[in-house]
């Protein structure tokens, strides 16, 4: 089965410094893998790649057996690749609901219309509340991006993939930030895409409980370099990852 | 949307009613066409704001736009092709050149940084200034072009016998509302062009253009249309400048002095609302031309006085128009439209 996320040897370097080092890793549908490492180790310049934000220095990205490698970001993004950011990445001066009406938008390839007004395509805003009511942000809809919470933010961050549909979903520390009753929400939510048998997940998380609840798959990179990939609980185990990922370094070190 | 202020409907109610009436409210030659010119610079100053306030692009390439539609109604008319189909199809190469250009502009330079392309904006804007001056044949070349208007648009036209409420039913009124009409459709125009879906992904665009790449927006061409649409009204713009001065030249339409006064009107109006570019509009072009004479006044009757007179004599009009735009600026940095956004 031809996997629908590919990397292969997949690497990037900032001056002589290696960010992502040569890592081949293949996601299949109805799996969801976390990347973990410690602060450095390359998981969100490794998304960007995939995303296209940022372009190789070698090696190469597949999406269903196609090369996209050389493709800009927005082409992936019509092509399934949603991605959802660490830092928080809106339109700050728009309402929620603009925000995530532009996602539904994108999707539904309506961004050239000129000559009515966006909010009279109904569909494209009943879509778009329909994400807010999923994320729990239906009574700010009408806010601006600057006035909300930090933990709204996260949330219309994860809203805005959401209302992408696409079947790559990225997310990067998506509950980091938020206080800790918004979290099983967002956390649901995941999990409700994770158990879709045709999305595949990536996620950056730093919580092992959130990793093991979540992941049926645990990648660990370490100064760029893959240096685990199984299932949750044999590489959280591992020796190697304690020291990557948990910093407790063998005596001799 | 925001809803807006009450003072701030006020403004453009009494904007709106005054420019539709205006050769019954303020009847005379120069008022009418300080009115007129407003409506010009309404059309223009908001066009510029769907590049500089809605989609962020800064450029001063705007008048270059704004002076081909003004050289495409000028050309036909001063080479004897008097008539309504000349300053149709001049309007209409004047705004389809200006489209193409800009579009190239966006197209070759829009890829590097913001402050680059403002750059390239200068640099060819510079060089259509140095066309117009130099392509005598075409252009006029320093003295510009002037010409007579179609029957219709002259003064001693009359296509009523008796005046309206007192006002002449003469050329110079139809040539009033037929710029009024105009700006009028065009800006509704652009109001309908923010608000729809292209609008929404040109303001994503100016709030966080990575953002709207990995939505899947290219960016570059919505930039791209934008700045062409943006450039095609400008020469509208200039169209009807052109059959206000029956006139065209590099100072009038092309010079680094009208950039200013666009740019004045946006920033003062504030910026990505349409709005404030109009009110702005209007209140740069009433203190270009009602400053000066409303200063004389002040010098008259102060006359006795000892410093006060020379601090308002009329030749340091535009030291006030300075002083007054510096501090509008100051206390209103989000323009008059800024100050009264409820939050």
């Amino acid at each position: 089965m031809t996997p629908v996320l590919e990397t292969r040897y997949l690497t990037i370097r900032f001056g002589g410094q290696v960010a992502v080092d040569s890592v081949s890793l293949a996601f299949h549908a109805g799996t969801t893998t976390a990347i973990v490492g410690p602060n450095g180790a390359g998981k969100t310049t490794f998304l960007n790649l995939i995303s296209g934000q940022l372009r190789p220095s070698a090696g190469d990205v597949f999406l269903r057996g196609k090369r996209i490698t050389a493709m800009a970001t927005p082409a992936r993004a019509r092509l399934g690749l949603g991605r959802a950011f660490q830092l928080t990445n809106l339109f700050p001066d728009l309402t929620v609901l603009e925000n995530v009406r532009l996602a539904v938008q994108a999707r539904a390839g309506a961004g050239l219309g000129f000559f009515h007004a966006a909010d009279t395509r109904t569909d494209l805003t009943e879509r778009a509340q329909t994400w807010l009511s999923e994320t729990r942000l239906s009574a700010r809809a009408h806010n601006r991006v600057t006035a909300l919470s930090h933990g709204d933010q996260r949330k219309l961050e994860v809203a805005m993939m959401l209302a992408l549909e696409p079947e790559v979903f990225m997310f990067d520390e998506p509950t980091a930030g938020m206080s800790v009753d918004e979290v099983p929400m967002v956390l649901d939510l995941i999990a409700a895409i994770a158990a879709s048998r045709d999305k595949t997940v990536l996620l950056i998380e730093h919580k092992m409980d959130v990793v093991r609840r979540l992941a049926d798959r645990v990648v660990v990179l370490h100064q760029g370099a893959l240096v685990a990939d199984g299932e949750p609980a044999e590489v959280v185990a591992s020796a190697i990852v304690q020291e990557a990922y948990l910093g407790i370094r063998p005596a001799n070190g | 949307m925001t809803r807006q202020h009450p003072v701030l409907r006020l403004l453009l109610l009494s904007l709106f009613l005054a420019l539709a009436f205006a050769p019954f409210l303020f009847p005379g030659t120069k008022s009418v066409a300080t009115a007129s010119r407003i409506c010009i610079f309404i059309v223009l100053a908001a066009s510029y704001d769907i590049m500089l306030g809605y989609t962020g692009i800064v450029s001063f390439a705007h008048t270059m736009f704004f002076a081909f539609g003004a050289y495409g109604v000028a050309i036909p008319l001063s080479r004897g092709w008097i008539g309504w189909d000349a300053i149709l199809v001049g309007t209409i190469v004047g705004a389809a050149l200006a489209a193409l250009v800009s579009a190239a502009i966006a197209l070759l330079s829009l890829r590097v940084q913001k402050i680059f392309f403002s750059m390239i904006t200068l640099a060819v804007a510079s060089l259509a200034q140095i066309l117009a001056t130099q392509l005598r044949d075409i252009t006029g070349g320093e003295d510009g072009l002037t010409f007579s208007l179609p029957a219709e648009l002259q003064p001693s036209f009359r296509f009523l016998a008796d005046p309206i409420f007192g006002v002449r039913a003469d050329g110079r009124l139809i040539g009033y509302y037929l710029t009024a009409l105009i700006a009028l459709a065009l800006f509704l125009l652009m109001q309908r062009l923010v608000a729809s879906p292209f609008g929404t992904v040109l303001q994503a665009i100016r709030e966080n253009e990575f953002r709207a790449e990995a939505l899947g927006y290219r960016t570059i061409v919505y930039r791209t249309i934008a700045s062409a649409i943006s450039a095609a009204i400008a020469a509208v713009a200039g169209g009807l400048m052109a059959l206000l001065l029956r006139y065209v030249g590099p100072s009038a339409t092309l010079s680094f002095d009208v950039m200013t006064d666009i740019l004045l009107m946006v920033v003062i109006g504030g910026m990505g609302s349409l709005t404030g570019p109009a009110l702005g509009a209007a209140l740069v072009v009433l203190a270009h031309y009602y400053l000066q004479p409303f200063m004389q006044m002040g010098f008259d009757s102060l006359a006795d006085v000892r410093i006060l007179p020379a601090l308002i004599h009329p030749d340091r009009w535009l030291l006030w128009v300075g002083t007054l735009f510096v501090l509008i600026v100051h206390f209103f940095p989000a323009g008059i439209v800024g100050a009264f956004r409820k939050h």
